[in-house]
């Protein structure tokens, strides 16, 4: 029977979450295109991955390697190139993560096979696969299809599908000898690196107000920080905030930052790109102001304010100074 | 070192209402204000630093309209040397695999050190033509760079991961990068300067320049077609306060105040 490939994301010694969310979309897709859901698993100590990624699927293909230790684009590619060629599945699914959009661009032109990246969903239409995806920051949905091919490529984006516990299949593990031959000598891994950690911990933060780019000027950063204060929370911000230094990257919050749950989450001038949203939208309240009445931030936030936020940011942190004193 | 920057002439929307147009296939940009990717606006920053540091040059190459020009003389005035713009009605509706193909073409015969591309465009945002220009030239990548030091023949890069982590790589150049925001601070340039750099030259090729056939590009050369562009489905309504400041203020203060958060 065909395949349908998951490419299993592994890091420091853990499973990535995104592997079992897309192993979740992959059941309903191999089901649904009568495949067999496939893990492929590559690293050198993979400790009991191979049996945990089996309860998943009909089969795991497992190739061990001191070159796959650590992620390497160029050491994942001629392994997967390899097994995609012998094997011929219908779909390889890949994480949009750091690791997949380091891989599966270069992948799909070396086989020439037809990609799609950062999907949000994928549904076959026969052999035909059809994909949608986000454009313009979140603010736009594109269903796109495919070029007819018997192998596709997708990158999936994280925390899009949830991913299920099932009863565990037990799949059967088939260790696949190695192609990698000489040390890959143009691309090698050196080290991971931790940002350091700051002196304010947001994620035990029970208040947080998150400041986007919709403040404009550094100067105006000051009336987010006192509307923070007022409110007994912290600061957080969305990436712009971060690149251009008017905060410290450990106040970040989203898919390369933090992810907060605190009980109430103050969103102002964020418009709400998924890499933000991802990092706060479980949040108890969430409240968020922007000038866009359609701003994805409103798709999370309980509560909405459209106007402009440096009206509405003086007037609240006023009430709120009327309310402690009373 | 000889550096060529592939920039892309977008719209901005952070902060702006949009609308999909009658063709169901793209959105209304009559009103929206063009400039250059924010991803690319700091590989091109990276690239004059690198130009500053160690000599040689910059060449940004864009795939666009005429309108692109704007991006262009802002990269000239900013410090790149040559700009080169690719123009032909079979381009499009082409997807990331055909911008990267039509790149390729466009500097595979220029001399580089090293290829600067933004890690993705805000517009679609695929994350897929510098990683798949990459192997088109036969040389090795890496996504999403954060921080890069080169030294001697090979680089040493920071790329971005999830959380905060990153992956430190030895790239063997020539090498190409994409570039994540946040690496360098993009110099401001002023009106004076944009218009300085009107005198500089921009290269204008077409598909016969490039020696492609029309079926290579557009729709015809591309693996991803558009179907069909909608607002996404509000799966959960946020409920709005309406009123002056001061009124939306006090509305927010009772919602705190029954939760116990003032």
């Amino acid at each position: 029977m065909t395949d349908l490939f998951v490419l299993a994301e592994h890091r420091q010694g853990e499973i990535r979450d995104i592997t079992f969310e897309m192993l979740t979309k992959g059941r309903e897709l191999a089901e649904k295109t009568n495949t067999d859901l496939t893990a492929v698993l590559l690293g050198h100590k993979t400790k009991d991955y191979a049996e945990k990624l089996a309860d998943y699927t009909e089969k795991v293909l497992v190739v061990k390697d001191t070159k796959l230790e650590n992620f390497n684009s160029v050491a994942y590619q001629r392994v997967l190139a390899h097994l995609i060629s012998k094997h011929k599945p219908l779909l390889v699914m890949i994480g949009h993560t750091g690791f997949g959009v380091d891989l599966a661009p270069s992948l799909a032109t070396h086989l020439n096979l037809p990609l799609a990246t950062d999907c949000i969903d994928v549904d076959f239409e026969g052999k035909k696969l059809a994909v949608v995806r986000q454009v313009y920051g979140g603010k736009v949905n594109v269903k796109a299809s495919l070029r007819d091919s018997d192998s596709y490529i997708v990158t999936i984006r994280p925390a899009t599908f949830e991913a299920k516990e099932i009863k565990p299949i037990g799949g059967e593990i088939a260790e696949v000898e190695s192609p990698l031959a000489e040390d890959i000598e143009n691309k090698r891994f050196v080290e991971y690196v931790q940002p350091p950690a700051g002196e304010v911990d947001i994620t035990s933060a029970d208040v947080i107000v998150g400041v986007g780019r919709g403040i404009k000027d550094e100067e105006n950063m000051q009336m987010v920080e006192e509307l923070a204060s007022a409110l007994g929370g912290v600061l957080g911000c969305s990436r712009p905030i971060v690149d251009k230094e008017w905060l410290p990257k450990d106040r970040q919050v989203g898919t390369s930052g933090k992810t907060v749950k605190p009980k109430l989450y103050i969103a102002v001038g964020v418009s709400g790109a998924f890499q933000h949203v991802t990092g706060m939208k479980n949040s108890d309240l969430i409240i968020a102001v922007n000038k866009d009445p359609k701003a994805p931030i409103f798709r999370v936030a309980d509560y909405g304010v459209v106007d402009d936020l440096f009206k509405v940011l003086p007037a609240l942190k006023g009430k709120i100074e009327e309310e402690k004193k009373a | 070192m000889d550096i060529i920057v592939c920039v892309k002439h977008v719209p901005e929307t952070a902060e702006v209402e949009i609308t999909v147009d009658r063709s169901e296939r793209g959105i209304e940009t009559e009103d929206l204000v063009f400039d250059i990717n924010e991803w690319d606006d700091y590989a091109l920053e990276e690239a004059v630093l690198l130009k500053e540091k160690l000599g040689g040059s910059v060449t940004a190459v864009t795939v666009g309209s005429e309108d692109a020009d704007s991006t262009l003389r802002k990269c000239l005035a900013r410090g790149a040397d040559k700009a080169i713009r690719v123009t032909d009605e079979a381009f499009r509706s082409s997807d990331g695999h055909a911008i990267a193909k039509i790149l390729h073409r466009a500097i595979k015969d220029l001399p580089f050190d090293l290829v600067l591309t933004g890690a993705l465009a805000g517009d679609n945002g695929y994350a897929q033509v510098g990683v798949a220009l990459a192997e088109m030239l036969g040389i090795p990548h890496a996504a999403m760079v954060k921080k890069l030091e080169p030294i001697e023949d090979l680089v040493r890069v920071n790329r971005e991961l999830e959380g905060g982590l990153e992956e430190v790589l030895e790239v063997k150049l020539p090498a190409l990068f994409t570039i994540q925001t946040g690496i360098n601070e993009p110099r401001y340039v002023s009106i004076m300067g944009i218009r300085k750099a009107r005198k500089k030259e921009i290269t204008v090729l077409n598909l016969k320049a490039l020696q492609m056939e029309a079926d290579e590009v557009g729709e015809s050369g591309s693996w991803v077609k558009v179907e069909r562009m909608f607002i996404p489905p509000v799966e959960k309504e946020a409920e709005f306060f309406e009123g002056t400041p001061d009124e939306v203020a006090s509305r927010i203060v009772e919602i705190l105040r029954s939760r116990g958060l003032v």
